[in-house]
């Protein structure tokens, strides 16, 4: 059940982001319920007083867990760049979620800058993982930037809507057979996590949806348990969907009744 | 000299941004720090001369999706 992306083999197929928990003890029960092996994080300006950043960084050691850096909130390959460099140096990882976007209503992947921060990012070291949309064309040339794994979209980011587009996101797991392939965004239930799995895709990555939750330990176990049998169907092969009953109990050696 | 830290103006006497770290008493571990948008790496920052108007950000860890 392990995949591996970027060389490093994780058993989990589940990513999980660290913002908007009820609080920190939260926030951890619900990494360990989720049996993640990766969580998400940010940067942002530290307090001298408070040195909240510290604290949280200490809190994210005791999940032993690796951690995925995003660049959440750059709107400019810039701003990404000089990100990414500040989150390798403090995490001591080459990973990076490059996320650039350029609408805050439906926070979409700015596409022309995500292509041109992944080649420089890739060029400098880094293994990125570029937050995406579900578009054939941008998958392509990020691939060609250098990618190794990609996280298209399934719908807004924290709009818990579930996939927005399967035929597009099934046209990219067709087209890319042996790329690493992560829902990253949108989802709001189990379901649809495990639909992303049936689909073949390699894992997803959420956050509000466990987050927001009433319970988020409890949807947290929810959704790994999804996730394991999304994959687990996917591996068993599906039947194929048909537009008429077909049935199930032999017809053979009917008993003539209404005869 | 007259900077901006975290994008609040500060009036400062020391010269290197070593040492702006240590006296605002941040854990020089737990930050990644920046100058006028470029990333000046923990190796650099004792050398690194601060000049008036500069903007330094002090970045750490932070929760994220």
């Amino acid at each position: 059940m392990s995949v591996t992306f970027y060389n490093t083999n994780v058993e989990s197929r589940l990513l999980l982001g660290t913002a908007r928990y009820p609080s920190p003890a939260v926030l951890l029960d619900s990494i360990r319920a989720s049996q993640t092996d990766i969580v998400t994080v940010s940067l942002r300006r530290e307090s001298n007083t408070e040195k909240s950043g510290e604290a949280f960084w200490e809190l994210i050691k005791q999940a032993h867990v690796r951690v995925l850096p995003n660049t959440a909130g750059c709107r400019s390959v810039k701003e990404a760049v000089l990100t990414a460099n500040m989150a390798r140096e403090l995490f001591d990882t080459p990973w990076i979620k490059l996320e650039i976007t350029h609408n805050d209503n439906t926070l979409n992947p700015a596409v022309v800058e995500l292509i041109e921060a992944a080649r420089i990012l890739t060029r400098d070291g880094f293994d990125v993982f570029p937050y995406t949309t579900d578009d054939l064309s941008v998958a392509d040339q990020l691939l060609q930037a250098g990618c190794q794994v990609l996280m298209p979209w399934g719908a807004p980011i924290g709009s818990g809507r579930g996939l927005n587009n399967v035929f597009a996101l099934k046209t990219l797991r067709t087209h890319f057979p042996d790329v690493p392939l992560i829902v990253d965004a949108g989802l709001g239930v189990p379901s649809h996590a495990a639909e992303v799995l049936e689909l073949g895709y390699d894992a997803v990555l959420l956050n509000t949806a466990v987050a927001t939750a009433a319970d988020p330990v409890l949807m947290a176990s929810a959704f790994s348990q999804a996730v394991n049998a999304g994959r687990l169907a996917f591996e068993a092969g599906p039947m194929h969907a048909r537009d008429f009953a077909t049935p199930s109990t032999p017809v053979v050696g009917m008993p003539l009744w209404s005869a | 000299m007259n900077i901006q830290l975290n994008g609040k103006p500060i009036e400062t006497e020391v010269e290197t941004l070593e040492e702006l770290i240590s006296a605002y008493e941040y854990n020089k571990t737990t930050v990644a720090t920046a100058v006028n948008k470029h990333f000046v790496p923990v190796s650099q920052r004792a050398e690194f001369k601060l000049h008036d108007d500069d903007c330094v950000e002090v970045i750490a860890p932070m929760s994220g999706g």
